[in-house]
């Protein structure tokens, strides 16, 4: 090592000393900024805990119900869109992320009326993801009858023949294969297990497929939802502050609403994954 | 903060808008296309599906750190607090998952002791019944 780089070397660590010796900010961010930002990456280990629990259940049964067969309705009766109706729900999300990297920037410059005006499009985007959110919820709850212990979704792990019908998309006699899926539906509030003959000849009924799919997509999506509604709560409040000139006197560039924006953001985050283990794999 | 103009910032959330909305329509169309639904008859094999959906959500996870949260332009040392805890996360995934499979191997011994394999083996009536015994004991 020549002289000189030891030198460097030596005012690099002096520097580092005197920026890391108080009075200042050696990474160069407020300390309620910072402490949002560990906030959020001790939030984000607790949405790993449950989504790598998801993938441990998942691993430990034969079968899981088939998310595109599950998440295929739309508003308005429709059925057999596989994942289009999630799929607007999760643009709606990013727009309200978008929506609230706008109301940041407004606030660098100070720009109060912009600010107000993209906080509420934050506004308006997370509340229409949470009745989106909601409208899944009732229809899994109220339609498909699906609860935290049971689980009417399954799938088939051997090839056989139906003997009777369901009244809805199954006939007597059709034929299935192992992997193909099926929904066990409530006929006058009794489960309606549609009986049929296995390959190797013996009678059986339609199973439930694994109770823990509901009670994690509940759980869950449940918990997500419950950001997303904290989320909403905070960014009410912190619009009626924006309004009432709060942060004018600060002149510290709405610094609220960028770290606010943070855990908008981190909710997005978040939900890709969410969205990537229960509904994409 | 302050590294990017307005002018270029608006930009920039405009372009994130578009992209993520474009990653998040393509996955879906992948996992369509792969499933059958697109093209009937037509199917793409499940790893591939699996790898392609994990590497655009990763992408989608990254864009939207890096711009809409800013990271990209913190000091690196902040980056680093935050990024590097969570390679404990590949150690969780690969343990937990592992585990995972092996609940489902015993399950499926707990259903049906006498199709117990020893290495590929298929145990002979006396070792099942030893096997019985120690669970009993254990009940």
């Amino acid at each position: 090592m020549s002289e000189e780089t030891t030198i460097q070397k030596t005012e690099t660590a002096e520097a580092q000393v005197a920026s890391w010796s108080g009075g200042k900010e050696p990474f160069k961010a407020s300390y309620g900024k910072l402490m949002m930002w560990y906030f959020i990456m001790s939030d984000a280990f607790t949405f790993a805990g449950f989504l790598i629990a998801y993938g441990a259940l998942r691993f430990s049964v034969p079968t899981w119900p088939e998310p595109d067969f599950v998440f295929q309705s739309f508003p308005g009766g429709i059925t057999g869109w596989p994942l289009i109706f999630v799929t607007l729900m999760t643009f709606v999300l990013i727009a309200s992320s978008a929506t609230m990297v706008r109301a940041v920037q407004e606030g660098q410059r100070e720009n109060k009326k912009g600010v107000v005006f993209w906080l509420l499009m934050t506004i308006v985007g997370g509340s229409l993801f949470l009745g989106c959110q909601a409208w899944e919820w009732n229809q899994l709850i109220v339609k498909e009858n699906m609860s935290l212990s049971v689980n009417p979704f399954s799938r088939h792990v051997d090839a056989g023949t139906y003997l009777a019908g369901d009244g809805y998309s199954i006939e007597a006699g059709d034929t299935f294969e192992p992997g193909d899926y099926y929904l066990i539906h409530k006929v006058d509030g009794e489960w309606n297990q549609i009986p049929y003959q296995a390959e190797d000849g013996s009678i059986r009924v339609q199973e439930f497929g694994p109770p823990a799919f509901g009670s994690l997509f509940y759980f869950i999506t449940g918990f997500h939802g419950f950001h997303v509604l904290t989320g909403l709560i905070i960014l009410l409040i912190i619009t009626i502050q924006v309004a009432n000139g709060v942060y004018v006197k600060r002149k510290n560039g709405y610094e609220m609403v960028e770290k606010v924006g943070l855990y908008w953001h981190f909710v997005d985050l978040v939900w890709v994954f969410v969205f990537l283990v229960f509904y994409l794999l | 903060m302050g590294h990017v103009n307005y002018e270029e910032g608006k930009k920039i959330v405009l372009k994130g808008l578009l992209l993520l909305a474009f990653v998040t329509v393509a996955e879906v169309f992948i996992a369509l296309l792969g499933k059958g639904y697109v093209i009937s008859g037509f199917y793409l094999p499940r790893w591939f599906i699996y790898l392609a959906m994990i590497g655009l959500s990763v992408y989608k996870a990254y864009f939207i750190m890096a711009e809409f949260m800013h990271l990209r332009y913190e000091v690196k040392g902040l980056v680093s607090s935050i990024l590097l805890p969570f390679i404990l996360l590949i150690w969780a995934i690969i343990a937990l998952l592992w585990d995972g499979s092996h609940w489902g191997q015993q399950r499926e011994d707990v259903k049906s002791p006498f199709q117990i394999e020893r290495q590929g083996t298929i145990l002979d009536e006396s070792e099942i019944e030893d096997i019985l015994d120690t669970r009993e004991l254990l009940d």
